[in-house]
């Protein structure tokens, strides 16, 4: 049942590095993550890789395996061919570490430009009542387990750096959406949408989506009502003039 | 060279060194209360072992059953401990739990409802009432991502008065404690360094919570993640404090057995929460052959009473599948021994003919995703193929149960890192509510002491100079592999000290860790300090092989079974051993003592909560004799 596979592995640290040539032994049942751990025990102990859970729940492993975002810890080695060259290189969206290892800060610090989940004020903690219903869509976003690769895959800041600014990636405007459809959340988000976080950026290529390792739905079902919430906002001229007074009264009462 | 002086250096008034839900429900606590808080946690913020937990957090909330209440709950966390519990810490744990769980949704968890829109509750191993406040089966996710949510809330509020996001409270990320600091008998601060760089970072401060989660990397087949290498139950010991309850270790009784390389990964007891069946290859349900004098009056005694109870909870007993884990464990390792195993060596868990495919879908999507993707295995379809995996330590540092401080000042600590809480055996979803009644204690209590102290403690320069010689050895070193030393400490703890232990096995394991630790005292690590997991694997076995030596110790000295100790040769209950609790501590910093310790007896108004006839299975004569005496009067 074992086989010896050939891994091509990028290795290497501050700013350079290249893809190193390994074989190792592959056995019945492993996954790609496995096989990183076999070599860091038999071959290349100080291999830097993340990972938790091992088990797809905790976003730790992203990598990208033959050119594609995944989870090492969820990739067979069975949906490979036993004389397939296996390359296994980090996330390219985000600056390098060591390895396999980037730097991720760039998530950190979009997540804290979200504003929090807003309850009105006088809802006792206890008090809250919502329906299945109601809930279902926000829970949908909320299985996200924050491995970033949807931001990874994103063409908008993949391949272009300056784009990391005005940016927040599928995973925090899909948390916005998250938090505008969450039952009791009062926060004023779709302005903060499209002007801080650049929805408008997104040209729903779909691409978050077919990596998400939890099949969310970003897309269809975060980016795109959001973006309906917002144009409905835009052109419903009463919306308009409401936006224009409560502004100017919030101004002037500064 | 760093040196005590060039070193990184941080000053806080409260350090959480964990950032699981303990960690961040400390943290929270301590922040909330004014204090300076730093977190420091292995892995990247968001990704601790709490996202594993799937069933739910117990609290009696009689949302789904209106007679459950705390003194239920109560009764059913010392049924489930086997009445060696902390008593005081499972009376917090079932009165604070609801508003715990209550207040996430206040900062914005969404948790599974009621038809009537509240929060909606499971039923679980050993809980009488369905109690499991729950999301699908992924709840320790949204419970870490909605703690996590809040610190930055908080960091938004410190960044509108202050301009700062990290004023009060800033997350270390992938940065490892590897020693506490003390002035004199006092915490100072604590020592470690940054995964990423390798440098070292020195923390001054005069409050530290442990939050660091448990132990099962000693061990090979283990639903934990490689952080559970005993961090802080070793930090706490060289500190100076205490460990209790260290031979008792939970075996989930459901792990994954194929493929052999997630062997250990978690199924959820929700599969048996919502009517799945444990088989044998005869296709019998062995569980009813299984069930303990102790629970008989509780479970149901044939298959009709136990399928009724999922829709008349008032008329039925619950079937055996839901007694408490270390029951069901021992019983699936019996009946693989006894030759009735599943192909692959565990028994069968079957969910597939008992709900409808989208029912099982919905109620177990991360189950459905797992089996799927792991082992291409349709559990809607056909039976998973589970096995006991090394799950949970219900040891760890003796603790104050208000405060959660330790034997040394300064020193707090809070979940599974802490001891006491869960006695000999801990229920299912009694994790996730422990973490968060005991979290926010712990940090109350860490902000209270520093509220009381007269001068600040100092960090003593010698102490950091010996702290950064000991981190920087194992690169100096060409000694050993650690990955080697590791696996063979792996293979000593699972098959000397694990599910069914006796005498000879764990005497032979306690001669091979003594060996094992010479081995991890000549470690070496090749390449650079830049996250270079191999001297990150040599630095934590220090920890791992002294904690295996505390589990061994105490287990060999319990001559009984009880709970998450299965003795065989003392296989039953002995009521003279259960107030005693088995002391681990120090003097050395590398061998370990243990001394017994008479646990205080259970309050009148609580002891009283229980039918004599039940107490009687477990308390001495004399014990009866006391409580006859409180009956009376």
């Amino acid at each position: 049942m074992s086989y010896k596979a050939k891994f091509k592995v990028w290795r290497g640290e501050g700013g350079e590095g290249k893809l190193e040539d390994f074989t190792v032994e592959v056995n019945e049942g492993e996954v790609v993550l496995d096989i990183i751990h076999r070599l860091q025990a038999t071959q290349a102990p100080d291999l830097a890789v993340r990972w938790n859970c091992k088990a797809g729940k905790c976003g730790s492993c992203s990598m990208e395996i033959n050119g594609k975002p995944r989870l090492g810890c969820m990739t067979r080695m069975s949906t490979f061919e036993e004389d397939e060259t296996i390359t296994v290189t980090p996330m390219r969206t985000f600056p390098v570490i060591k390895d396999l290892v980037t730097d991720v800060s760039y998530n950190y610090q979009k997540a804290r430009e979200v504003p929090s989940f807003t309850p009105p004020s006088g809802v006792k903690p206890g008090e809250y009542r919502m329906k299945q219903v109601d809930v279902e869509r926000s829970q949908e976003f909320r299985k996200c387990i924050e491995c970033f690769m949807c931001n990874n895959v994103c063409h908008v800041i993949r391949d272009h750096e300056e784009n990391k600014t005005n940016f927040s990636g599928p995973r925090f405007l899909m948390r916005i959406a998250e938090l505008d459809m969450h039952p009791y959340d009062v926060a004023d988000r779709q302005d903060a949408a499209q002007e801080e976080h650049g929805l408008g950026y997104c040209n729903i290529t779909k691409c978050c989506t077919e990596v998400c390792p939890e099949h969310i739905k970003i897309t269809d079902n975060a980016l795109i009502p959001m973006k309906e919430r917002v144009v409905d906002r835009k052109y419903d001229p009463l919306v308009w003039l409401g936006n224009k007074i409560f502004k100017r009264s919030s101004s002037n009462s500064k | 060279m760093e040196n005590t002086h060039n070193i990184e250096r941080h000053e806080y008034d409260v350090i959480v060194i964990g950032a699981g839900g303990a960690g961040l429900r400390a943290a929270i606590e301590a922040r909330q209360q004014g204090k300076r808080t730093a977190i420091i946690c292995k892995s990247l913020f968001g990704k601790a072992h709490t996202v594993m937990a799937e069933g739910g957090a117990a609290a009696a909330m009689g949302n789904v059953n209106s007679d459950d209440n705390w003194m239920v709950h109560f009764r059913d966390t010392m049924r489930g401990g086997k009445f060696l519990n902390n008593w005081r810490m499972a009376e917090l744990h079932a009165k604070e739990a609801p508003d715990r769980v209550w207040e996430l949704e206040a900062w914005g968890a969404l948790f599974d409802r009621t038809k009537d829109g509240k929060i909606s509750q499971r039923n679980f191993g050993g809980h009488e009432y369905p109690r499991l406040a729950h999301v699908g089966d992924r709840t320790g996710l949204e419970l870490i991502r909605t703690l996590q949510q809040r610190v930055v809330a908080l960091q938004q509020e410190d960044y509108e008065t202050h301009g700062d996001y990290e004023a009060y409270i800033k997350v270390f990320a992938e940065c490892t404690v590897t020693r506490l600091l003390k002035d004199g008998d006092a915490i100072s601060g604590a020592f470690g360094y940054w995964r990423e760089t390798g440098n070292f970072v020195l923390f001054d401060a005069p409050a530290v919570v442990l939050a660091t989660g448990g132990i099962g990397k000693s061990y090979v087949v283990t639903s934990n993640s490689w952080e559970y290498t005993g961090d802080g139950h070793a930090l706490a010991l060289l500190a100076g404090a205490n460990l209790i309850n260290m031979e008792f270790i939970q075996f989930h009784p459901t792990g994954m057995v194929w493929p052999p390389s997630v062997r250990g990964i978690l199924v959820t007891e929700s599969v048996r929460g919502d009517g799945g069946v444990l088989r044998n290859s005869e296709g019998k349900r062995f569980m009813f052959d299984y069930i303990p004098e102790v629970f008989k009056d509780k479970y149901a005694t044939t298959e009709e009473e136990g399928d009724r109870w999922y829709t008349d909870q008032a008329n039925n007993r619950r079937p055996p599948e839901l007694l408490p884990r270390d029951e069901v464990a021992r019983a699936i390792n019996a009946e693989v021994k006894a030759g009735r195993g599943s192909p692959q060596g565990g028994v069968f868990l079957d969910v597939s003919t008992r709900l409808p495919a989208e029912e099982i879908k919905r109620r177990l999507p991360s189950m459905h995703h797992q089996f799927k993707e792991l082992a291409d295995v349709d559990i809607t379809a056909e039976p998973m193929q589970v096995g006991p995996t090394c799950h949970y330590i219900m040891g760890g540092v003796e603790v104050d149960a208000d405060s959660g401080a330790a034997a040394v000042p300064g020193l707090f600590a809070a979940g599974e890192v802490s001891g006491g809480m869960h006695g000999s055996n801990r229920l299912g979803g009694n994790s996730l509510s422990d973490l968060l009644v005991f979290g926010r204690r712990a940090g109350a209590g860490a902000a209270a002491y520093v509220d009381g102290l007269a001068a600040r403690p100092k960090v003593e320069s010698e102490l950091v100079d010996a702290a950064l010689e000991e981190a920087l050895a194992p690169l100096n070193r060409s000694g050993e592999n650690p990955y080697e030393v590791h696996h063979e400490l792996q293979r000593t703890m699972n098959e000397l000290v694990g599910i069914i232990r006796k005498a000879e096995e764990v005497s032979e394991a306690l001669e091979a860790v003594e060996k094992l630790k010479e081995r991890v005292r000549m470690v070496g690590a090749a390449g650079s300090r830049i996250y270079n997991p191999g001297w990150h694997l040599a630095i934590d076995l220090r920890n791992m092989v002294l904690v295996s030596e505390c589990v061994a110790r105490a287990a060999l000295l319990r001559e009984e079974s009880r709970g998450g100790h299965t003795r065989d040769d003392f296989p039953g209950m002995n009521p003279g051993w259960r107030r005693k609790l088995l002391v681990c501590s120090t003097a050395d910093g590398a061998s370990v003592q243990v001394e017994e310790k008479l646990q205080p007896s259970m309050r009148d108004d609580l002891i009283t909560l229980f039918d004599r006839d039940e107490l009687s299975k477990y308390l001495t004569d004399e014990e009866m004799a006391e409580f006859d005496g409180i009956a009376k009067s």
